[in-house]
């Protein structure tokens, strides 16, 4: 039996790849794939009479397949369903490391499922706190309420958007850009730094857009989402690539890390690095160039 | 437990398994059919077997029509055809599973 070590709150999570736990052959390998996390789906990849046979087939995957540090989410059903109470069950009782709330619109909905998994990590004796909670924010209401749905629990470690449904409920189509998602894309990332947890864009359908995937991507990473929904293996590697930072990037952020150690030693606040000003706040900044460089491989300096 | 209907789970694409349960008088009465019977025919019987005793169930007719699934696939699809059969949905023991 798998046993799965304490699932971190804040990790790198640039994708997150949906597969529907109903399908064996999905789920039996995915790691290979080398995503940062895994979504095994309940809701909507799963038909309404197979609710139950993707449950089972959840929890044995979890007990028998070593996921290693690949992130195992699960995406549970909404909670106007009769199956998502069910869903927190297993999902604890297997040692999922967290839960996507799908349609959260509220604080409220967070606190829902976060007392039905503290029930079950209850009933199953788990650590108490384990099981991490994110959100996904698929209506308008959800968009508006995205600061309340983030700061709702100690365990959100992040909020989405679920472009499928929203743009359904906003009446347009995807374009080229994305001005259709501008407003709720800006809200999503506003919210999410306010309160200090990860925020991820929503999925790219059309698999034959190479070139609108890719801008769409840079798009994301040029306004600070932490990662991105993905719905085909073959989309991990471009997304990786474009979050990457770049050699001249990590030259800079090493300089920046050096330099204000080096200055704050003599007493020095502000000063220049390669005709730049710096000072204190672009050190976070800069280390964390260094930390996704690490995460990439692509750093090995002694910082 | 307590089969009372028959009833179905999985699917018979490649690496799932499409059982079959319904109660039964004269113990299991199990019928493989697997695309892996000469190699893995025993280890599917074996499991199918474990699982249904560690469900509590002594009577019951079995078929099995196996696509290649791996070990926790046939739990899971075995699981879930007992429990349909039996009518039960949710509160699911999923710490004895």
């Amino acid at each position: 039996m798998i046993q799965r070590k304490k699932p971190e709150r804040f990790r790198l999570r640039r994708t997150m790849i949906f597969l529907s736990a109903q399908k064996p052959g999905l789920i039996k390998d995915p790691l290979i794939y080398g995503a940062d996390s895994l979504m095994l789906d309940l809701e909507d990849a799963v038909a309404e009479n197979q609710k139950d046979a993707a449950r089972f087939s959840l929890y044995h995957a979890l007990k028998t397949v070593d996921y290693g540090d690949t992130e195992v989410i699960v995406r549970i059903n909404g909670l106007d369903t009769p199956h998502w109470r069910e869903d927190v069950r297993v999902c604890v009782a297997a040692g999922a490391d967290g839960v996507r709330i799908a349609k959260c619109e509220s604080a409220g909905d967070v606190i829902a499922v976060e007392k039905a998994v503290e029930a079950a990590e209850e009933e199953f004796r788990k650590e108490k706190g384990r099981t991490l909670l994110m959100a996904a924010l698929e209506s308008p209401k959800g968009i508006l309420n995205a600061q309340e749905i983030a700061a709702a629990s100690g365990r959100m470690f992040g909020i989405a958007i679920s472009g499928g449904d929203l743009r359904r409920t906003m009446q347009v189509s995807p374009v080229r850009g994305g001005i259709e998602l501008n407003t709720a894309r800006g809200l999503v990332v506003l919210a999410a730094r306010a309160a200090g947890v990860q925020c991820f864009d929503t999925v790219f359908t059309d698999l034959n857009d190479e070139e609108g995937f890719r801008a769409e991507v840079l798009l994301d990473k040029q306004m600070g989402f932490d990662g991105k929904s993905l719905v085909n293996p073959r989309q991990i590697a471009a997304v990786h690539e474009i979050y990457a930072p770049s050699e001249k990037e990590i030259t800079a952020a090493e300089k920046i890390v050096r330099a204000v150690r080096e200055n704050a030693a003599k007493g020095v606040g502000v000063f220049t690095v390669d005709g730049k000003m710096i000072d204190i706040a672009f050190l976070p900044g800069a280390e964390r160039t260094i930390a996704l460089a690490k995460a990439c491989g692509m750093y090995k300096g002694e910082l | 437990m307590q089969l009372i209907n028959r009833a179905m789970a999985g699917t018979l694409e490649s690496s799932d398994a499409q059982i079959s349960i319904a109660p039964g008088k004269d113990g299991i009465v199990l019928h493989i059919q697997s695309t892996v019977q000469n190699q893995y025919g025993r280890a599917i019987k074996q499991s199918v077997l474990d699982t249904l005793s560690k469900l509590g169930i002594e009577n019951a007719e079995v078929d099995v029509n196996d696509r290649g699934a791996l070990e926790c696939t046939l739990r899971a699809r075995v699981e879930c055809a007992a429990y349909r059969s039996a009518g039960i949905e949710a509160g699911i023991p999923w710490e004895e599973m």
